[in-house]
């Protein structure tokens, strides 16, 4: 069995990696994706320490967590396609009409 | 045996990871990520939660990533964005942020001293199944199940609304 703190540890590095991605990219589509890589990182944290602790709560919270992902997805590309057809522009630096 | 698939799947996961960060093409950022959706039902697998496993790539590499490919095509967008070559001051500060959220999570993991008790490896078998897990939510988390249902369905139907053409406003308004 390959200990706990293992998982955790790539657990944290791909959510840095998620991190990095939503700071540098501008591509607002490759921005969801690096949340939903959050996302994922997230979960497998969760279900190493329900697997370690042997509860079945940490896999029933991953599965939620999977339903609000995809609805998240949905909303959001819904987002990006109406953004896209009124500026013509995925380049979320591009879109400031509400920045200070 | 179980270190050696431990560390190809961590591997892996990291590589497509930080591939699809730094690809400049949209397409081949959403292919790395299925990829990487592939390791992490890897993960699962290797800690026992079958049916986690199966979701994963279900919904992740089946629906949702379907979902982002067909908005990639929607879009059409062939444009190559720069990513690393004009170095400016809002790259160092957000490659500084994330050093230190990584030190910040791994000071924690690393502080993390194993206090929690030894389960056997046999209790570890029977919580991942779908009997295990089905058992548990349609009793406990009946309810939030069901409010699962209902976000799903406002999310389907304000998707819808978000991204159809000529939306008159002004009519539903008045």
């Amino acid at each position: 069995m390959i200990g706990l703190e293992l998982y955790l540890g790539v657990s944290a590095v791909l959510f840095v990696i998620g991190v990095l991605g939503v700071l540098i990219r501008k591509n607002a589509i490759v921005v969801f994706m690096c949340v939903e890589l959050m996302l994922s990182a997230v979960n497998i944290s969760l279900v190493a320490f329900s697997a370690s602790m042997g509860d079945v709560h940490g896999m029933i919270l991953v599965f939620f967590v999977l339903c609000v992902a995809a609805a998240e997805a949905c909303v959001g590309l819904a987002i990006v396609i109406a953004i896209y057809r009124n500026n013509i522009t995925a380049d979320i630096s591009k879109i400031n009409l509400l920045r200070w | 045996m179980e270190t050696f698939f431990f560390v190809f799947v961590a591997t892996f996961a990291l590589g497509t990871a930080l591939a699809m960060v730094l690809s400049k093409n949209t397409v081949n950022s959403a292919l790395f990520l299925i990829l990487h959706m592939l390791s992490v039902s890897g993960f699962y697998l290797s800690l026992n939660a079958q049916f986690l496993a199966v979701i994963q790539i279900l919904v992740y590499a089946g629906a949702i990533m379907v979902l982002f490919l067909f908005v990639i095509m929607v879009l059409n967008m062939d444009e190559d964005e720069q990513i690393v070559t004009k170095v400016d001051f809002k790259q160092i500060f957000a490659v500084l942020v994330t050093v230190i959220v990584l030190a910040q999570l791994l000071y924690i993991v690393g502080n993390f001293t194993g206090a929690l008790p030894d389960f056997s490896q046999q209790e570890l078998m029977a919580i991942g199944t779908v009997e295990a897990i089905g058992d548990e939510m349609f009793t406990t988390f009946l309810l939030p199940f069901e409010a699962t249902a209902i976000l799903l369905t406002a999310a389907v139907v304000g998707a819808m609304l978000l991204a159809q053409k000529n939306v008159n406003v002004e009519d539903e308004i008045e």
